[in-house]
C-alpha cells in the first residue's frame, strides 16, 4: 500500500506508545497516534487531555483538545487544575505530547516568539500545557514536520526545557526524548549528549535529513530504516481521520 | 431581591472600566455573551484573564476593551493564530496591550490560589524555561520543610468573573457537567460573580442531585438565562462547538476592516443574545445540536 511521509511520522509516533501507559494527549497528529496505538497494539492506552478528561474515547475526531466528544463515554472529568497536579505533577503521566515552532538539538522547545520577546517578530501562542508537561511526563514525544526553520541550531525563547534542562531538576520526570519528523526518528543518545538520527524513514537518504536540519545532526551507529507502515496500520490511521484533515 | 436580570444590566451593575475580569471556561462554556455585551457597552482598560484568550478576547481586544492580557495559551484552537490579539501584541493595533504569561498549570494555579484565599500556589514547573525572565510574577522559593527549590505564582483575585453554566435555579446555584475546566475556581476566587446559565430551573431539580453543584447561590451576584451564550464555543449536551465559525474567524480576522464589519453586524447593530441566535438562523443553530445521551440516576436515598 502506498503512503505519505506524514502518515509513516503518525504511525512512528503510534509504535512508542506501550500497552497500559497513561499519555497526555494534544489534539491533531498526537491524536491520531494514540487512538491508532490504542487499535492497534495498545487499547489499554489511557488518554488524558489537558481540559480534564480522563480515559477518553472519542467517537469522532476531536477538533480541539476540549471537544465535547472526549468528554461522552470517558472514564472521569477533574479540573483543569486537578489533572495538572493529581496526574502530571504526581507523575503519572508516562508520555506527554509536544510540538514547536522551534526545537534544538536537546529538545528544547520554543512556541512563544520568533524574534525577541520585548518586540516580537512573530507572536506565537505559548506555552499551553507544554512547559508543565516537558518538566513533568516521564517520556516525551515531539511530532513535527522535518524543516530547517523548525530543527534549528538556537532557539529564540526557551518554553519548554529538553533532555539536559530536564536532568538538572531535582524532581523530574524519568526517561528521555524522541523527536518524529516527517523525514525519521531522532533520540537522545548519551555518548553525544545530544539528539541523533536513530531511524529514517524508506526512500529518504541522510543528506535529505542533514539538509533540512539547522544544526550539524548526528547520525547514530546504529541507524536503522523505520519499517514501513502495516497494511492495518494504514487502513486504521485513515479511519481516524476520513476528511484528511491532518494526514 | 432577586438576582435574576438581563445580560446587559449585569454587565453594566458590575463591570466597571479599569477592573481586572476573568471570563472562565476552558474550550467549554465561554461566555461569549458577556464578551459581546462589554463591547456594547464600551467598557475600557479591562484587564482580561483566562488562560486561552480564544475569539472572545480576541473580539475584545479587537473593539478596543483591553489594557492587559493575562493567559497561558493565545490561540485560536484547532485552527491556528489569534490574530488580533497578535495585531495588538506586535503592532499595536487598535491599541498596545501589556501581556503577563504563565503555563496552563501556573495561571489555573493562580485562579486556585484566589479561590482558596491564599496568597500563593507552589508548583513543580517554570524552573527550566525562559518565562520567568519575562514574566516577573513567577518567582521561586526554597521550601521550608525540604529545601527543595520550588516555583510559585501569585494568586489571581479577580473583579468580577463571568461564568456559563448548564443550569441553575433563580438564586444562582449553578450545575456543570462535561469539561469543567477553571469554572468554579473563577467564581470563588472572584469578588463579583455573573453567572448565566442556559436554563433556569425549579430550586428542587439542583436539590435532587446536589453533587453537580459546583457553584453555591450566596457568591452569585447576578443570574442571568441566556440560552447559546457559548456559542460559538460549546454546552454539553446543548450544542456542539460551531467550529465553522472558528475557522471563519481565522479568515475575518486577517483584516482589520473584516473585524469592524464582524463587530458593527454581529455585536454593535444586534441588541442581545436572543437577536445574535434569530441572526444565526435556524438551520445553522439545529445543526450543532447532539443527540441525546443521558446518564444513568443515582439514588441518594431518602433518609427518614
Amino acid at each position: 500500500m502506498k503512503y505519505s511521509r506524514n502518515e509513516l511520522m503518525v504511525v512512528a509516533a503510534a509504535r512508542e506508545l506501550k500497552n497500559g501507559e497513561t499519555v497526555l494527549v494534544g489534539v491533531g497528529l498526537p491524536n491520531l497516534a494514540c487512538n491508532l496505538a490504542k487499535r492497534i497494539h495498545a487499547p489499554n492506552l489511557t488518554m488524558i487531555y489537558e481540559s480534564g478528561v480522563i480515559g477518553a474515547e472519542p467517537s469522532r475526531l476531536p477538533l480541539s483538545i476540549g471537544d465535547p466528544c472526549i468528554v461522552t463515554n470517558s472514564k472521569s472529568v477533574c479540573s483543569m487544575f486537578e489533572v495538572f497536579s493529581y496526574y502530571l505533577q504526581s507523575h503519572r503521566v508516562d508520555v506527554g505530547f509536544l510540538g514547536g515552532a522551534q526545537i534544538d538539538k536537546y529538545g528544547n522547545i520554543n512556541t512563544t516568539v520568533i524574534g525577541s520577546y520585548a518586540a516580537p517578530k512573530i507572536r506565537l501562542p505559548g506555552s499551553g500545557g507544554a512547559c508543565d508537561i516537558a518538566h513533568l511526563a516521564k517520556r516525551i514525544i515531539i511530532i513535527t514536520p522535518h524543516q530547517k526553520r523548525r530543527l534549528v541550531d538556537k532557539i529564540d525563547f526557551l518554553t519548554s526545557p529538553g533532555v539536559l534542562e530536564r536532568e538538572k531538576l531535582e524532581v523530574k520526570g524519568k526517561g528521555g526524548i524522541k523527536v518524529i519528523t516527517s523525514l525519521g526518528v531522532l533520540s537522545f543518545n548519551e555518548k553525544h549528549g545530544e539528539l541523533v538520527l536513530e531511524s529514517i524513514y524508506p526512500g529518504v537518504t541522510v543528506e535529505e535529513i542533514k539538509e533540512n536540519t539547522g544544526w550539524n545532526l548526528k547520525i547514530s551507529e546504529l541507524l536503522k530504516v523505520t519499517p514501513e507502515p502495516t497494511t492495518l496500520e494504514l487502513s486504521t490511521l485513515r479511519s481516524l481521520d476520513p476528511s484528511k484533515i491532518y494526514i | 431581591m432577586s438576582k435574576v436580570t438581563t445580560m446587559e444590566e449585569a454587565i453594566k451593575r458590575h463591570v466597571r472600566d479599569g477592573d481586572t475580569v476573568y471570563i472562565a471556561g476552558f474550550t467549554h462554556l465561554i461566555n461569549f455573551s458577556a464578551g459581546h455585551e462589554m463591547i456594547r457597552q464600551r467598557k475600557r482598560n479591562l484587564v482580561l484573564c483566562r488562560p486561552t484568550p480564544d475569539l472572545v478576547f480576541d473580539q475584545m481586544i479587537a473593539a478596543g476593551c483591553a489594557r492587559k492580557v493575562v493567559f497561558s495559551w493565545a490561540g485560536n484552537p484547532g485552527v491556528g493564530s489569534l490574530r488580533c490579539f497578535r495585531r495588538a501584541v506586535e503592532h499595536g493595533i487598535p491599541n498596545r496591550i501589556e501581556i503577563e504569561e504563565y503555563t496552563h498549570f501556573s495561571m489555573v494555579a493562580r485562579i486556585y490560589a484566589g479561590a482558596l484565599n491564599l496568597p500563593f500556589m507552589p508548583l513543580r514547573t517554570n524552573i527550566c524555561s525562559d518565562l520567568p525572565k519575562v514574566n516577573r510574577n513567577i518567582k521561586f522559593i526554597t521550601c521550608p520543610f525540604t529545601g527543595e527549590k520550588i516555583s510559585v505564582v501569585p494568586a489571581l483575585k479577580p473583579d468580577v468573573s463571568i461564568v456559563h453554566a448548564q443550569r441553575s435555579d433563580e438564586n444562582g446555584n449553578a450545575q456543570i457537567w462535561g469539561i469543567i475546566g477553571d469554572q468554579r475556581e473563577a467564581a470563588f476566587a472572584a469578588e463579583k460573580v455573573i453567572l448565566s446559565v442556559e436554563e433556569i430551573v425549579e430550586e428542587n431539580v439542583i436539590r435532587r442531585d446536589p453533587n453537580r453543584t459546583l457553584i453555591p447561590d450566596f457568591i452569585v451576584d447576578s443570574v442571568v438565562e441566556e440560552p447559546w451564550a457559548a456559542h460559538p464555543s460549546y454546552v454539553q449536551g446543548y450544542y456542539d462547538r460551531d467550529n465553522d465559525f472558528y475557522l471563519e474567524w481565522d479568515k475575518i480576522s486577517r483584516e482589520p476592516e473584516l473585524v469592524e464589519k464582524y463587530l458593527e453586524e454581529w455585536v454593535y447593530s444586534v441588541e442581545n443574545r436572543k437577536e445574535y441566535v434569530e441572526k444565526l438562523g435556524a438551520g445553522r443553530v439545529l445543526k450543532l445540536l447532539p443527540k441525546r445521551f443521558y446518564s444513568l440516576p443515582v439514588d441518594y436515598g431518602f433518609y427518614r
